[in-house]
């Protein structure tokens, strides 16, 4: 028996590079780890941590977890192409190895019908078993390629309405991936026409290929020739294509669950590791504000992260990076988890570099210390002074709980830093946060609380402060279970707008509901929690215009308004500023309908 | 033929006059329970200080003539057009194919009121209004949050009670009035002058001044649109008579001071200083914005313009003619407009529906 014949080398050259290369990168890689990350992955590496990962890994790098909860035909497409095609190897090598147990060449899984005609001379007991379960999966494998294709045809039945753009190398190597499957099949048949090997399915499009006259060893070995070209080039290419994500996903996975986070200043190893993870399967397109309002398509996650793996020039990733709201709706929704608004922030930064370091502080010294031992810090942010209501109502709260108050940035505020975060401006954000980090530890107060859902994730993730840090809902959902307010029940109804940082930024999407529903008849919308929808008046954008910003506004709205409520209710001073320079409906912040509703 | 106008103020009275004094029959439609709403709690009027009352006075006796009904209480919700035999039109169509001088079917309006009853007139002039903008939008200027922070229909108010109630709180020793809050403002989404705030923040200053000469009076603006006869001598009066003080800069935040005074932050753009100043009364010089009724005629009959105006022909030659025949449109339905604009505007409205 034969088991060498000249077509498996561009195969085995496809595989040789892919392997090089790839080695080649995740070196590269590995080594830009920054310190704070070495030392993450040399403390967990050898902990029971890797045991989540890989469960992880096979539940989204191969059954497609995450993509198949929002649409089961896309899952499915996913899925068969993944599992489908990693079970046909394993199988195939399986099948190999029970075949030639003094060992064969790797290429035998791949080419196992070309070398082996004698299925019925039983090479080894159970082979006609293992060739019907080789036709069922390959079967498997094309059901999902023929939704792939139908896809790319009509995407909406796969609850895509908007497909990536591919670069010409990714189209290359989507084509070539196409070609493996049908060749692999037309290949399995030519053989079969003259041997009459295969199982279930591959015997009997055989047979009908023999009846129609087309047995002829030639005709067999050019296909097999094709199939292993189609492989090899799929793999040659996939290092430099979107086809990287196949094994990156794998690492990514395997470095989260050891604790690795992405540097935020500036690119590290972890950052090229998501990059490579990405898949560009183009899910965050749909749920971005800008491309639903805006009809904006070029600027989403997607976009950014191809843009920055293929060196694009300076200007157009700046110009893409620039252009996001900062809202987390992609993050929400990436299958990977990558989180792509951290390096969109690289990009900004390199971007602001120049004019970082310029910027007069001496301001910061006219704010006074104080001493507040035994006192909540209250910190109510720059966009709660331009909506006094909202601060004015938590004061009426301490007052009614008997709680001993400072309010910090009562008369002169500092920025807790976030704002000029979001747009890049690393060494300015720092000198704020150095000043408000001295103010707070310095005053003994025993926890801070926040109106700004913008300042409370700062303070909750950029701070390291050494005391709790609440925003006020949290604060309030307190106080009730505590017993220490007490709220009558209106009778109006109310809808809840959940603000992007609150709520997808910091996962509070309960408090604010319970403390609604205990005073009010709380209402549900369509686009809620993690789905919501941007005010468009988000922080994290400084290029759309006003127009723009309010016709994101108004879809948001028209969500809210939609199960007709007396009043929409938000935990957020910017989207209520959003709302009521809208029209006249009314639109009140959490701790409002709760000072409205107090017993006193 | 019957002509019908569609809301009691300065505007629709005189042109009900003016129509009545050439023999028509007219009919003025008015959705509150007394005509002259929004100038009955005026004090003066700019440029000559003339008491308010007097105007009011003197546009009501227009209103006993014989040729005038008015209907109190009746808020025209629907407009359109219907054939004499009955049939109603189908309006986009009619608009859209009818040429406005080859009138083949004859027809005449038909006006709908909240109760659902109907009246029918040849022809139609709206004169609907404004509305003062609603200064809850700017919660920063903290309106309806904190003590003291007013608007200038409030301030007005005042001002014809010589600052009564204001007085027995507590004589103001500073009032701040801030200019354009509401119109030439594109977070509110009004980019629109509102022609008339401007003079009236003069004429406010000076007559606060008057009441109370050790008041220091400030007044923030962006910039000061004098464009009327005597305007521009009224403000210099103001500074060289009165004392009153300019600051051209706009004002960021409001707040409330412990003692139930007004803080507020802003910008003196000519000195380029931040500053804060704490004051007893803050004025918002709140801008003008069309009427709910004005909204609701202009898309039942699809003359809707910018900002819920009514979209009017041509601003020189047709400005009272809108693009349906027999319908017209006089007053600050169309655009802001000082009382004597809007007054003049509907008598050239009577005329136009007059010669037609």
């Amino acid at each position: 028996m034969n088991n060498f014949s000249i077509y498996v080398i561009p195969f085995c050259t496809g595989v040789l590079l892919l392997l090089g290369f790839s080695v080649l990168k995740y070196w590269r890689w590995i080594k830009r780890f920054d310190k704070l990350q070495q030392a993450i992955i040399r403390k967990n590496i050898w902990s029971w941590k890797f045991l989540p990962a890989i469960w992880e890994a096979f539940r989204e790098g191969l059954l497609h977890w995450r993509i198949a909860k929002k649409n089961w035909l896309l899952g499915y497409m996913h899925r068969s192409l993944a599992f489908g095609w990693f079970l046909l190897i394993v199988v195939g090598f399986v099948q190999a190895l029970l075949a030639f147990p003094d060992g064969h060449p790797f290429w035998m899984a791949i080419f196992y019908n070309y070398f082996v005609h004698e299925d019925n001379l039983l090479v080894f007991p159970d082979a006609p078993l293992f060739a019907d379960i080789m036709d069922a999966l390959l079967l498997y494998v094309l059901s999902g390629l023929a939704l792939a294709v139908f896809k790319k045809l009509w995407s909406r039945p796969l609850g895509m309405k908007r497909t990536t753009r591919h670069t010409p190398l990714d189209r290359v190597t989507k084509f070539a991936l196409w070609c493996i499957f049908p060749l692999r099949l037309l290949s399995e048949t030519a053989t079969s026409a003259i041997y009459h090997n295969g199982g279930f399915l591959i015997q009997w499009l055989g047979n009908g290929m023999a009846g129609i006259g087309i047995a002829d060893p030639y005709f067999e070995y050019i296909c097999w020739l094709l199939y292993s070209i189609a492989l090899g080039t799929f793999f040659a290419l996939m290092p430099f294509s979107r086809y990287m994500h196949i094994f990156t996903e794998i690492f990514l996975i395997y470095f989260r669950q050891l604790g690795v986070r992405d540097n935020a200043d500036q690119k590290s190893g972890y950052t090229m590791f998501e990059l490579n993870a990405c898949s560009r399967c183009g899910i965050c397109i749909d749920g971005c504000p800008i491309n639903k309002e805006l009809d904006i398509t070029n600027i989403q996650g997607v976009y950014l992260l191809q843009s920055i793996r293929n060196h694009d020039w300076r200007k157009r990733q700046v110009s893409i990076a620039e252009n996001c709201l900062m809202c987390d709706r992609c993050v929400a929704d990436c299958p990977v988890n990558i989180d792509l608004n951290v390096m969109r922030r690289h990009v900004r930064i390199q971007n602001k570099r120049p004019i970082d370091t310029s910027g007069n502080y001496s301001y910061l010294d006219t704010v006074q210390p104080f001493n507040a031992i035994g006192r909540v810090a209250y910190f109510g942010g720059c966009m709660s002074h331009l909506t006094p209501g909202t601060t004015e109502a938590m004061e009426r709260i301490f007052q009614a709980a008997g709680q001993k108050y400072w309010y910090m940035d009562r008369d002169r505020s500092i920025c807790c830093g976030r704002p000029l975060l979001q747009q890049g401006f690393t060494t300015q954000a720092n000198e704020l946060r150095r000043k408000n980090t001295e103010l707070i530890v310095n005053s003994g107060a025993t926890m801070l609380i926040t109106s700004c859902p913008i300042c409370y994730r700062s303070f909750k993730e950029e701070y390291h402060l050494p005391i709790p840090v609440f925003h006020h809902t949290e604060y309030i959902d307190y106080l009730l279970t505590a017993g220490r307010i007490k709220l009558r029940k209106s009778d109006r109804r109310v809808a809840y707008h959940d603000p992007c940082e609150l709520g997808r930024g910091c996962g509070i999407y309960d408090e604010p509901r319970r403390i609604l529903d205990a005073t009010s008849t709380l209402l549900k919308t369509k686009d809620e929690r993690e789905h919501s929808r941007c005010c468009g008046f988000n922080l994290g954008n400084t290029t759309l215009d006003t127009e723009e910003q309010r016709k994101i506004r108004n879809a948001a709205l028209e969500n809210l308004r939609q199960p007709n409520p007396d009043v929409i209710a938000t935990a957020c001073p910017a989207c209520k500023k959003a709302f009521t320079r809208a029209e006249e409906f009314p639109v009140e912040d959490v701790a409002e309908i709760v000072a409205e509703n107090l017993i006193s | 033929m019957k002509y019908a106008i569609i809301g009691a103020g300065p505007a629709g009275i005189e042109a009900a006059s003016v129509l009545a004094a050439h023999g028509k029959e007219v009919t003025l439609f008015e959705k509150a329970p007394s005509p002259l709403k929004n100038i009955a709690d005026k004090a003066f009027l700019f440029p000559n200080f003339a008491p308010a009352d007097e105007m009011v006075q003197t546009l009501d006796k227009k209103l006993q003539n014989e040729l005038i009904t008015v209907l109190y209480d009746t808020e025209i919700t629907d407009l359109s057009r219907v054939a004499l035999t009955g049939t109603v039109e189908s309006y986009g169509d009619y608009a859209a194919t009818m040429p406005q001088s080859s009138f083949a079917i004859p027809s005449e309006w038909k006006l709908t009121d909240a109760k659902g009853h109907t009246y029918f007139a040849n022809k139609v002039l709206v004169t609907t209004g404004y509305t003062p903008f609603d200064a809850h939008r700017k919660e920063e200027l903290g309106y309806g949050i904190y003590k003291g922070i007013h608007t200038s229909i409030e301030m007005e108010k005042m001002i014809r009670h010589k600052l009564f109630f204001l007085m027995i709180r507590r004589p103001p020793r500073r009032i701040v009035f801030l200019q354009c809050v509401g119109s030439r403002d594109e977070k509110s989404g009004n980019h629109y002058c509102s022609k008339v705030c401007c003079v009236t923040a003069v004429k406010q200053a000076i007559e606060v001044k008057k009441l109370l000469p050790n008041t220091d009076v400030f007044v923030f603006y962006m910039d000061l649109r004098m464009w009327g006869q005597g305007f521009e001598e009224m403000y210099r009066q103001s500074q060289e008579t009165y004392g009153v003080r300019f600051v051209r800069g706009r004002i960021s935040e409001a707040s409330g001071t412990f003692d139930g005074r007004v803080q507020i932050k802003a910008e003196d753009t000519l000195m380029g200083l931040p500053m804060k100043m704490t004051t007893d009364l803050l004025v918002l010089m709140v801008g003008m914005e069309a009427s709910e009724g004005t909204r609701q005629i202009g898309h039942s009959c699809n003359i809707c313009g910018d900002y819920g105006f009514i979209h009017t022909i041509d601003p020189h030659l047709q400005d009272n003619l809108t693009s349906h025949k027999d319908l017209y449109a006089a007053g600050t339905c169309k655009r802001p407009m000082s009382l004597t604009d809007s007054v003049n505007d509907a008598r050239a409205a009577a005329l136009a529906m007059l010669d037609s």
